[in-house]
């Protein structure tokens, strides 16, 4: 994915200003910055959500040459939790809940195939979601509704995998989990971008995108010392990186 | 929710509407006796066979109804008679009951029923107009009221001017079951098939917006075309029973949430069992007005409003009403 010029608006106001990213296939990007730097919505400018100006091409097509449907099955959306609306109707069951990540791939009636129960069942099984199935999600914990919905954005079984803060209310084990997940998806060549407040996780990313004041800061490969530079300016020089192993963590100075 | 599940319930609820119906047909000042030639089978199937099934159908079209517009407003206090077609169509059968003086010959032609209609769905589309579309649930949900409002203040002058229309515009307000024809029985089962088809199709788009709006559109459903369909089966469903029964409270608001805990969430079931629902509702508040006090019959619109109540009072009790806490 590519963007040129990129403008994107939330209503009449311009939130990012003349982005050029480039998101490389087949890899895990992270988007980071302060709060109200634009990272949720430079994900939802990607998503198609919100209005833009300038390009994004996804494999050298302009996006809004694709229609609704083919694009669902090609970019697939994961909101943030905190933003994500949960009321009295979200009573469907995990299954369900997970079951409609194949809507983009079914014909106008909706009935799921064997296939699409197979996708469901493995996905399920690959977030430890299989036992929850008949649960309602309105009455699953916080981190168990987050697999929930991370199933159901596997579930798309898209190229492009967007993810608003995917470590929302999980628990470190899972977050190891959501490691070992990502690392399955890039060995099946999908491209994944994240918005990440946990540093030392987006470190663990490929390709690190930095926003500021809805410009951007810097793009370059996460191990790359001067991308290091770049990270500790982003936030006023008020953290430092250390090595821990093979990884490196950001810590408060 | 497995599907032999949801058939099952269907079956069960579709068993009692059928003891229901027998119930409506059998039961009333004079008993079954087939034998007892044609004024017993005039009384059977031309009076009390089409008004238990067109009280069935009517109601069956609120719950369907009611059961669309809570989804749709994702608000469980939503029902048929909120987008302005109540308050239209009372002032259509107004305006008709004015004119029906001047002998004009479509006015005879479109009769009371025609003018409910109509004012139901014209009143859906001036609330539309006012929310200036409909990608707006909040903005569509406030410009419905407001529309509620004016077009009852429009009512309210009506029966001050014109006294001697306040008992026809009251006796359609409290509902009515007793004149259902068989040509009012055909037209609101056409409607009723028809809606039913629509909210089947339509169903999923409404489980995937209990996701977010966001996250439904990333599924690549085209939102604002879906949105207006469910709105125009919600104005026909409900300019249609309306036009036939009149105002009838409660079942657009009590059957949906009746069958809530059964469908467990999934909109293709929770649409279809509202619409059983509310067909039983209305049906059994039928038998109890034309029973309870016989030989005089109560209006309709009471006994569904107290029975409607008085259920969803027991649900509220037990915190069952699919609001969380």
């Amino acid at each position: 994915m590519k963007t040129h010029q990129l403008t994107v608006y939330r209503g009449p106001c311009a939130i990012l200003n003349h982005l050029n990213l480039d998101i490389p296939a087949g890899k895990w990007t992270s988007i980071i910055g302060p709060n109200g730097a634009g990272k949720s919505s430079l994900l939802q400018g990607l998503a198609r959500l919100l209005k833009y100006t300038g390009s994004i091409t996804l494999d050298g097509h302009e996006l809004t040459t694709l229609s609704q449907r083919d694009f669902a099955k090609k970019v697939a959306w994961l909101e943030q939790s905190s933003t994500a609306q949960g009321d009295f109707e979200s009573s469907l069951n995990a299954y369900d809940t997970v079951m409609l990540g194949r809507l983009p791939h079914q014909s106008w009636l909706h009935l799921p195939s064997p296939s699409d129960h197979q996708s469901v069942e493995r996905v399920m099984h690959q977030t430890h979601t299989w036992a929850l199935r008949q649960r309602s999600i309105a009455e699953l914990s916080g981190g168990e509704r987050q697999r929930v919905l991370l199933a159901r954005l596997l579930a798309v079984d898209a190229e492009v995998l967007l993810m608003d803060e995917p470590l929302a209310n999980l628990d470190p084990p899972h977050q190891s989990d959501f490691l070992a997940w990502q690392r399955q998806l890039l060995v099946n060549n999908k491209t994944l971008v994240t918005v990440l407040h946990e540093i030392h996780i987006a470190l663990r990313a490929d390709h690190l995108i930095m926003l500021a004041d809805g410009k951007l800061h810097f793009q370059g490969s996460s191990c790359d010392p001067q991308t290091h530079q770049a990270l500790i300016a982003l936030f006023d020089g008020r953290i430092r990186l250390e090595r821990a192993g093979n990884d490196w963590v950001a810590l408060p100075c | 929710m497995q599907p032999t599940h949801l058939r099952l319930q269907i079956a069960c609820l579709l068993l009692i509407s059928i003891v229901l119906l027998v119930a409506g047909v059998v039961w009333g000042s004079i008993g079954i006796n087939l034998l007892a030639g044609e004024f017993n089978k005039t009384i059977l199937f031309d009076i009390r066979l089409p008004r238990s099934l067109g009280a069935y159908f009517a109601g069956a079209l609120l719950g369907l109804a009611g059961g669309i517009a809570q989804s749709l407003f994702r608000n469980p206090l939503a029902d048929p008679y909120l987008l302005g077609s109540a308050s239209g169509a009372l002032l259509g059968v107004g305006i008709m009951l004015c004119l029906a003086t001047l002998n004009l010959p479509w006015v005879g032609a479109l009769g009371l029923n025609g003018g409910a209609f109509i004012g139901a769905l014209l009143g859906v589309l001036a609330a539309l107009i006012l929310a200036g579309g409909y990608r707006n649930s909040m903005r569509l949900l406030l410009s419905g009221v407001v529309i509620s409002v004016i077009l009852g203040a429009a009512n309210s002058l009506f029966t001050f001017v014109r006294p001697d229309l306040y008992q026809s515009i009251q006796a359609f307000m409290l509902g009515n079951t007793t004149l259902l024809s068989w040509s009012a029985v055909t037209s609101m089962a056409i409607t009723l098939l028809a809606c039913l088809g629509g909210a089947v199709i339509f169903a999923p788009t409404l489980d995937a917006l209990a996701l977010g709006e966001n996250t439904a559109r990333t599924l690549g459903l085209p939102l604002d075309q879906l949105r207006l369909v469910l709105i125009g089966i919600l104005a026909l469903a409900t300019g249609s029973a309306v036009a036939q029964t009149g105002l009838i409270a409660f079942i657009g608001l009590a059957a949906p949430h009746l069958v809530r805990t059964l469908s467990q969430g999934k909109q293709r079931s929770q649409l279809l069992l509202s619409a059983i629902a509310g067909g039983i509702l209305l049906l059994a508040s039928d038998l109890l007005a034309r029973t309870l006090f016989a030989p005089i019959e109560i209006p309709i619109g009471i006994v569904t409003a107290i029975l409607g109540g008085g259920y969803l009072l027991m649900l509220l009790g037990r915190n069952r009403l699919g609001m969380r806490p």
